[in-house]
Parts: C-alpha cells; structure tokens; sequence
C-alpha cells in the first residue's frame, strides 16, 4: 500500500489562495506549501515566511569575489610578472578598478544564480505533487495549498475539513 | 500597491488584431490595462504558448522560409570564419593607418545593440516600469544574440586566433598574466561579465515559463527539452521568495552594467592619445548610443513579431509609443555629444582635435559623418508628434535608419579618426574589401537564434505579465474584498 505525502487543495485565484494561506498559517501548520503560476504579491507574509537568506550569501561571495581581484591584480602586475606597460605604474588602483568591479558583479550574480536553485532544492527530478493531474495547472491558470503528512500536527481529517472550508474548489491525497 | 482596474469607459474593437494598435488618451483617472481585451491568466499561457506548441511539421511555411534564410546567412558567417582562419585579416581592406575598421565597428555595433535589453530587464524592472514585463523576454534574447555576434567579431578580429586564450587569466606555462592595466583587457572582462550575467538573468526568468511548457507537453521531446530546463520547477510560494530575490538581485547588478560595459568598450578608444577619440565624453556618449541603438532593433523585432504571433493585446501601442520615446531621448543625446565634440574641439585649441573634427565632417569620409546625423539626429525628431510615434510603419522604418546611423557612427569613430595619420605620408583611404560578407554573416547568425527562440523559447514572459494582470492583486477590488493592505 503506498502511503500519503500529503494533501493538495487547489484554488481558483490568488485572493482565495491568499486567505487560505493565512488560515493554515493560523491553524500552526509548518510543513506546507502553497503552489501559483506566478509569485503573489504578499503571500509570503500570508504564509509567514521568513525573508530569503540568498542575499547574504551574496554579500559573502561578492566582497569574497571583490577581494580576491582585488589582490590577484596586485600580485600579478607587481609581484609576478612586473612589466611596464603605457608608462602606468605597476601598482595603480584606477587602472585596476575595471577589472575588479566585473570580478565583483560576476562572483555576485553566480552566486545569486546558483544560489537560488540551492537554496531551493533545484533542480529537482518529481515531486508528489507532479502525480497529481490538476496540478499542471499550478504553472497556467491554478492555485494550489500542500499540507504534507510529515507535519507534526497533522491529522487528515482535520486537514481536509480546513482545506474544504477555506474555499478550496477540490481536495485530494497525494501518494508518496 | 495600487489597483489598476481596467479602464471600461473606453470600448475597444474585438478583434485583437485592431484593438492593440488602438491608442488611447491618457486617462485622468485610474490607467490603461497593460493588457488588452479584459484576459485572464489562461489567456496569457495560450497566447504565449501556441507559437511554441505547433507540431514541428506543422510550422507555417513562412516562419520555415525565414528560418532558411537566415540559416543561409549563419552558413555565410561560418563561410567566412573559415577563410578568416585560412587566409588571415588579409582579406580585409585594413591598411596602415586604419587598423581597426569593420571589425571593430560591428563589434560595437552588436554590443551596444544589447543595452537596450538590459536597460529593460534591469533598470525598468527596478523602477517599477510595468509595461517592462510585455517585452523584456524578446529584449533580453536579443541582448544575448547581440552580445554573441559582438563576441565573436571581437575574437575573430585578433589574427591569431588560436592564440586568444592569451586573454583570459589562465596560469601558463610562460607565467604570463594579461595586463589588467590595459582597456583591452578591461573590455574582456567587461563583456564575459555581460554575457554571463545576461544570459543568467534570462535563463532565471525563462525556468517558471519553461514549467508551463513542460506541464502542457503532449509529446516526449517536448516534455523532455522543456522539463530539464524547468528544473523541476512547481511554483512553491517557498521558491518564490528566494527567486524573486534571486531576480531582484541579478537586475540590480545587472542595471550598473547597462552604463558600465559601454562606457569600457568607450576606453578602448578614450585612453588611447589619438584626436578624436581621446575624449571624457566617450563613456555617456557611447552609453546614450547603444540604448539608442538597442531599442531601435527592439522595435524592428518586435514590430513584426507581435503582428505575426498575434500577440497585440499584450504588447500593444503604448508599448511601442514608449520605446519611441526613449529613442527620441537617447536619439537626442547622443545629438548633442555630436555637437558637444566639436564644441570641445573647438575650445581645446589643439589643432589637431580640430582638425580631425572638421576633417571627419567635411573630409573624405564626409559622407558617412552626414549618414550617421541625418538617421540618429534627424530621423527619431519625428518622435515629438504623437500621430508618428503611435504608427507601427514610421517606427519601424525610423529604428531601421536608427540601426543604419548606428553602425555609421562606429565607422565614423573608427575609420575617420585613424585614417589622418599625424605623418601625412601615412595617410591612407580604408576601402573594405571582403567585410560586407563578415557584418551579412553576423546578421544571419542573430537572426537565425532569434527564430529559433521565438519558436522554441516563449517569447513573453507569462509568469511576469500574469502579475501585471489587475485580478493578480489578492486585494483586487473585483473579488468582493474590501481595499486594504497587509
């Protein structure tokens, strides 16, 4: 017998989601989710998220980054090969900051990019919720909320009776 | 935030063909619908998606005939990569004096092209300019295809080609490191750093409209390409907050690039000690130019592509009428970094910044100096009236002779300043040769990605423009909330 990952509600648009979103957050759930096409606009207070960590990780590999062009440059004009080029002197910060800013830009995007996709878990081969046929709507016209059964205070009556009574215009069990 | 409920005073023909070339006053109160025709977000994934959704077989022969086409420039380009490699920068008129001409104009040319998608995904998305979201994915494929074609100008332009990686910082066997202190170098980094992040940041907007795409595949090779690239993307509020970080991020490095990547490309000619090009202005000056440039190829893309996707009631009218504007803006800017070089010519009293100024306009090349002003001075004045500027023929044919004066410019920036040599016996008339086949052949390889984006790729960004639908709001006023914030 296969076992339930959890359940999905699927919603018509993002006003009911929203206010679905805010009961299961009352409710005291943790292990939840709420799927959209597109990212609304406040959900993530709605949900009681906490803000992303991307940005000091962006912060750390940027000055990381900025840093170590910054030294390289210097090591490189001055120490390992000094060579005097156009008449500028081997150690000349105006000459380096070129160079230094896009070493800057570039270790902050990448990390910015991949950070993303770590911090998200992607990319990701299935998810439950891929067995479930409504749910290729979530990236078309459709609003889902997950509640997964690893959540400690799940209870899938309960569960189903908050879904249904938010509004939810189906409720279904997704296999694991 | 607002509500921008659709104005519903203003009755608007039914057939979406009219309705997004219709313009429409500037309302007093409450704004236009970005979006035409009152749609709801399934409009928007059908709209979007049915180009890319054809059989293969079942492509109009149309679309085929111009992919051919532009698949017989790309083989062009290849052509004469190949006899680049073989014979060398030989077969190109390049003389004494003039040691940099077509190369380096069309590797300008096509990296100024790019500014304009990138002013759009970055710096209108961070000022909130909405009507950003109907046409950045078409501007950032072309900065991405522009950025290709300039790249590749840029390391065929060397000679010795196979010795380009002498370029990057790579530890060798001769311990040699690049001279960062060069603007050669600068330039480098300055467009791999661009092409990276561009093509991250278009990538990073691209996965959730892939996972439509992957989630409405009815074929296997459609639900395998689309679903490794949506990288198992399934719209988690929890994804959300982080990517949108992600996002606002990438486009708030990515807006300093706008004005930095050309102002570097402007050192390779301001550091250097020769009259006309030893200028301050270079950086603003070449930065007005290539949003100039990049918006008049937005629009000669987009003009056509719209009306043949059927895609006018999400990029309608307005949309154009504001990228006319900012070509009018720009247009004059660089008008006045025209003038304001023979002012500082003139006013410097150097006699030799005087002379390749009048020389450059009067001179041999007299002709490509009055080009460039008669299509980027004069052509976008047409702009002031409105009737112009709303009507999609005028602004095509204006960006085309945009593009045209754009790429004279570069010519008159290269060629005119370096064919008077300080030593009039080194003076010497650059005629190109074999070039027109190299600047043809990068055509065919920007247009021939461009098709095939439109064809495989979505060409709006649907999960971008279903926020800017007004029913997006959770607090809109049409669900029976009462106003209110969070």
């Amino acid at each position: 017998m296969s076992t339930t990952f959890g359940l999905l509600a699927e919603y018509e648009n993002p006003a009911q989601l929203y206010a679905a979103c805010e009961r299961v957050r009352d409710a005291g759930y943790t292990k939840w989710d709420a799927c959209s096409p597109f990212a609304v606009h406040g959900l993530d207070k709605a949900m009681g998220l906490k803000p992303s960590t991307l940005p000091w990780w962006v912060l750390a590999f940027g000055v990381g980054g900025s840093i170590f062009m910054f030294f390289f440059q210097i090591w490189a004009m001055v120490y390992a090969y000094p060579f005097i080029l156009a008449g500028k002197p081997l150690f000349s910060i105006p000459a380096y900051v070129p160079c230094w800013y896009e070493a800057t830009v570039l270790s902050a995007c990448l990390t910015a990019f991949f950070g993303n996709w770590v911090l998200n878990g992607l990319p990701r081969y299935h998810h439950p919720a891929f067995s479930s046929k409504s749910f290729a709507r979530v990236t078309d016209d459709k609003f889902f909320i997950m509640i997964e059964r690893r959540d400690p205070q799940f209870d899938q009556a309960a569960a189903e009776a908050l879904l249904k009574d938010t509004g939810a215009s189906s409720v279904e069990e997704l296999e694991d | 935030m607002a509500n921008t409920a659709p104005s519903t005073s203003i009755a608007l023909p039914d057939d979406p063909n009219v309705r997004g070339d219709i313009v429409l006053e500037d309302p007093i109160e409450g704004r236009e619908a970005l979006v035409r025709g009152d749609r709801d977000f399934h409009y928007i994934t059908e709209a979007v998606c049915k180009g890319n959704e054809a059989p293969l077989l079942k492509t109009p022969s149309s679309f085929v005939f111009g992919l051919l086409l532009a698949f017989a420039g790309f083989l062009l380009f290849g052509g004469y990569v190949g006899w680049l490699f073989w014979e060398g920068p030989g077969i190109w008129g390049n003389n004494n004096p003039v040691s940099w001409a077509w190369d380096i104009v069309n590797f300008v040319f096509w990296v100024g092209i790019g500014h304009a998608g990138t002013l759009i995904s970055a710096i209108l998305y961070l000022f909130r300019q909405k009507w950003r979201m109907g046409v950045n994915r078409y501007a950032e494929a072309m900065t991405i295809f522009a950025v290709i074609c300039a790249a590749s100008c840029v390391v065929l332009h060397t000679g010795r080609i196979w010795l380009d990686y002498f370029l990057f910082p790579i530890p060798n066997q001769m311990q040699l490191w690049p001279n960062f202190r060069s603007p050669l170098e600068w330039d480098v980094f300055a467009v791999n750093t661009y092409f990276t992040v561009s093509l991250l940041f278009w990538f990073t907007g691209l996965v959730p409209d892939f996972a439509t795409l992957r989630d409405r595949a009815t074929v296997k090779w459609r639900q395998l390409f689309y679903g490794a690239l949506a990288l198992g993307w399934r719209g988690s509020a929890r994804h959300w907050v982080t990517y949108e970080k992600a996002y606002q991020i990438l486009a708030a490095f990515s807006a300093p690039l706008v004005l930095s990547v050309h102002s570097v490309v402007s050192f390779d000619f301001a550091v250097s000690q020769l009259p006309g090009w030893h200028t301050t202005i270079f950086p603003p000056y070449f930065v007005a130019g290539a949003i100039f440039g990049g918006f008049a190829m937005v629009q000669n893309l987009i003009i056509p592509a719209r009306a043949w996707l059927g895609l006018k009631d999400i990029i309608t009218i307005r949309h154009i009428e504001n990228m006319n504007k900012i070509i009018l803006l720009t247009g004059s800017l660089v008008g006045y970094a025209y003038g304001m070089e023979f002012f500082v010519a003139a006013y410097s009293g150097n006699e030799y910044e005087g002379f390749t100024f009048i020389n450059r306009s009067f001179g041999p090349y007299w002709w490509a100096y009055w080009i460039m002003i008669s299509c980027n001075v004069l052509s976008p004045q047409v702009f002031w009236f409105k009737k112009l500027r709303t009507n999609v023929y005028v602004a095509w044919v204006v960006a085309a002779l945009v593009n045209t004066g754009m790429w004279f410019e570069r010519f008159v920036i290269c060629v005119t300043s370096l064919h008077r040599d300080a030593l009039p016996s080194s003076w010497e008339y650059f005629v190109p040769r074999t070039e027109v086949l190299f600047l043809a052949g990068t055509f065919g390889l920007f247009l021939f990605l461009f098709l095939l984006f439109i064809r495989f790729f979505p060409v709006i960004a649907i999960s971008e423009v279903k926020t800017i639908l007004p029913q997006a709001n959770p607090h809109w006023e049409g669900y029976g909330h009462a106003k209110g914030g969070h």
